[in-house]
């Protein structure tokens, strides 16, 4: 089999993790590239590089529910908040103004934002369940609005609006990761450790969707009621479905304010839920890197815009001016939505998959 | 009692705001089956657009103005932004219109500013005596306003051939085509639609206390009001936005009373739990059509 890399002679073969030869190279040149990254740039991109692998697991977690099943969720904000204050709340510490537990180790509170996020998906499911299309999208935004009212009344778990609250403290193996210490900065760590967990997250979720359950999924999305019809158990679906996606999100959550180590109930808003939607879409809903794409795409958009006012002078820096940069980036925001969904709807995955296959028989690409 | 008469008639006048959103939310859910997102900004844009012409030409006139240019932009993002996508899967649509939400809502706050603005209305916070309680004027003129506007919307779409073409439409799409009909030019005039009635919305939130950049807000408690009624139920919009209106302001008064541990502000989401709670009974909403699946 040798020389011919796409003959694929069993099933088991064509469903592999990696079933091209090219995608095993790439993957391991972005991995490698992505463990060099952090001793070839300045700390700051490494933040916001770190930022974007956890939106990134968290997108994957809203590809799953929305993309692979197809149950639109503008309600991930709820849930990463869930995570985010379960996370902030276990490994915090008793201050008397907010509550905590002291739980600082990394991989357990990590886990139980996850579960406790699960659990609150499993609650909501039963409604989604019952409900399709949009008005299931209507839902789970009302789910936002209560979320975000019960975590600003709720102040010694959340600190309040306007306050907020230490973020979930990272501590792995008795290291702090937020803290700098001989062998590397902040930065690097938590950059590292993102890295990481982006790679589990994203391995689960890639296996999960090339399974049984992502079959099912994907035709619970195609059409639900053929999927019923050829056996496919809606009720278990669906429920699984928001289970996996909460459980993404109350990771996420959990990690995603930990690199600025503060947060306040204000950023569960209905925003940030449009903004995952955003991630998915603009990276290719029903794909797992094209979550990743989305995530990173989204998270770097403000730093990118940032630099216009040096190109374009019409624009100001700061908040005074006729055309601010932060209009700019609201407005570019808007109509990057917009353009991608009318000219390439399967997102920045939709264009590297016209690029290989341009690249692929070059030069007889017609 | 008086206090009961007061909340209940406040219920009403806000509740007659969502009314208004509500029925373009589901003009256009009608004939093109997308909810429309942008309906925010379209309010927002209506309300910031009289709270400039109404030094000029009058509040009234300002407002009718405010509708129609409001009503052509709608028009124009429906046939820029949204016919190239025509057959598209619903929940895609629904995402572009919130793309075209956030340029529509950036552009108009920088005519807003940091202050408040004024739409220079007569009513103010002015109270009269009705039936023995005191009750702010403008609550009744909504009310008003949006009983004259419902009524001839209701005539429209039972009397004119427009409107006979709208009903059609949404019956059925194919079959409307086959008879005749520009669907197109309907989907057009659903958006010009909502648009104008947003437009007339968000005077009518901006009476008493103007406009802010937070004005938008208040569009989505119609998303509530529709998935009440029942998304394909013109008249479900109405009673929904009447329900909603009259749950918050009631709750506004009486939860502080009663219910101290749901928190302080709970009247503002509790429209959402009402939707939840009839969503758990009736998944289509209280006059929703009952989807008949087939494979």
């Amino acid at each position: 089999m040798k020389g011919r890399p796409e003959l694929y002679t069993s099933y088991a073969q064509d469903m592999a993790f990696l079933n091209t030869r090219p995608k095993r190279a790439w993957s391991l040149g972005l991995v490698v590239l992505a463990l060099l990254v952090p001793f070839l740039i300045t700390d700051d991109l490494l933040q916001l590089l770190a930022t974007g692998f956890v939106a990134a697991i968290g997108a994957i977690g809203l590809n799953i529910v929305t993309g692979y099943a197809g149950q639109v969720s503008l309600g991930h904000a709820f849930f990463l908040a869930i995570g985010a204050y379960t996370g902030a709340a276990l490994s915090g510490s008793e201050t008397g103004r907010v509550i905590g537990f002291g739980i600082t180790s990394l991989p357990i509170w990590l886990l139980a934002s996850g579960l406790v996020a699960a659990f609150f998906g499993v609650l909501v499911a039963p409604v989604a369940v019952r409900l399709r299309g949009l008005y299931l999208a209507i839902v789970t935004l009302g789910l936002v609005f209560l979320g975000e009212h019960v975590f600003r009344e709720w102040t010694s778990l959340t600190g309040g609006p306007g306050v907020g609250r230490p973020a979930a403290i990272p501590e792995l193996f008795g290291v702090r990761l937020d803290r700098d210490n001989a062998v590397f900065t902040a930065a690097q760590q938590l950059y590292l450790v993102m890295f990481v967990l982006l790679v589990i997250f994203g391995v689960l979720a890639r296996n999960l969707v090339r399974s049984r359950v992502g079959r099912a999924f994907a035709a619970v999305r195609d059409r639900d009621l053929a999927a019923s019809v050829i056996g496919v158990d809606l009720t278990k679906y669906k429920v699984l479905a928001f289970a996996v996606s909460s459980f993404y999100a109350g990771v996420a959550g959990a990690l995603l304010f930990v690199i600025n180590g503060f947060f306040d109930p204000g950023s569960f808003s209905l925003l940030l839920s449009v903004q995952y939607i955003a991630m998915v879409l603009i990276g290719g809903a029903g794909t797992i890197s094209g979550a990743i794409m989305g995530a990173l795409f989204i998270t770097l958009l403000p730093r990118i815009t940032r630099e216009l006012p040096a190109v374009l002078p019409f624009i100001s820096g700061d908040a005074t001016g006729a055309v601010t940069v932060f209009q700019v980036e609201a407005v570019l925001y808007g109509v990057l939505i917009i353009v991608f969904l009318i000219v390439e709807p399967r997102g920045l995955f939709g264009i590297w998959v016209r690029v290989r296959n341009y690249w692929r028989t070059w030069p007889f690409s017609y | 009692m008086d206090e009961f008469l007061q909340s209940l008639i406040r219920g009403l006048g806000t509740g007659s705001i969502y009314s208004l959103l509500a029925l373009g939310f589901v003009i256009i859910y009608k004939s093109t089956q997308v909810i429309s997102f942008a309906q925010p900004a379209f309010m927002l844009a209506g309300a910031v657009l009289v709270s400039y012409l109404a030094p000029q030409v009058s509040f009234f006139g300002a407002v009718l103005v405010a509708a129609l240019v409001i009503a052509v932009l709608a028009l124009g993002v429906e046939r820029t932004v949204l016919r190239p996508m025509v057959g598209k899967p619903v929940f895609v649509v629904a995402i572009i219109t919130i793309g075209v939400d956030v340029v529509v809502r950036v552009v108009t706050n920088a005519f807003i500013g940091l202050d408040v603005r004024q739409v220079g209305d007569p009513w103010g916070l002015t109270t009269m005596n009705f039936l023995g309680a005191e009750v702010q004027q403008r609550y009744l003129v909504m009310i008003g306003t949006t009983a004259v506007v419902t009524v001839a919307l209701f005539a429209f779409f039972r009397y004119s051939r427009i409107g006979l073409a709208m009903r059609a439409v949404a019956y059925d799409q194919e079959v409307a085509l086959a008879q005749g009909i520009s669907v197109g030019s309907v989907f057009a005039l659903s958006w010009a639609l909502a648009g104008g009635l947003a437009a007339l919305a968000g005077v009518f939130v901006a009476t008493g206390a103007g406009v802010d950049q937070q004005l938008w807000i208040v569009a989505l408690k119609a998303l509530p009001a529709i998935i009440l009624g029942g998304l394909e139920s013109l008249g479900g919009a109405v009673v929904g936005g009447l329900a909603v209106g009259i749950v918050e302001s009631l709750f506004g008064t009486y939860q502080g009373d009663f219910a101290p541990w749901l928190g302080p502000n709970f009247a503002l989401v509790a429209p959402y739990a009402l939707m939840l709670l009839v969503l758990l009974v009736r998944p289509y909403g209280l006059f929703g059509k009952r989807e008949v699946e087939r494979l």
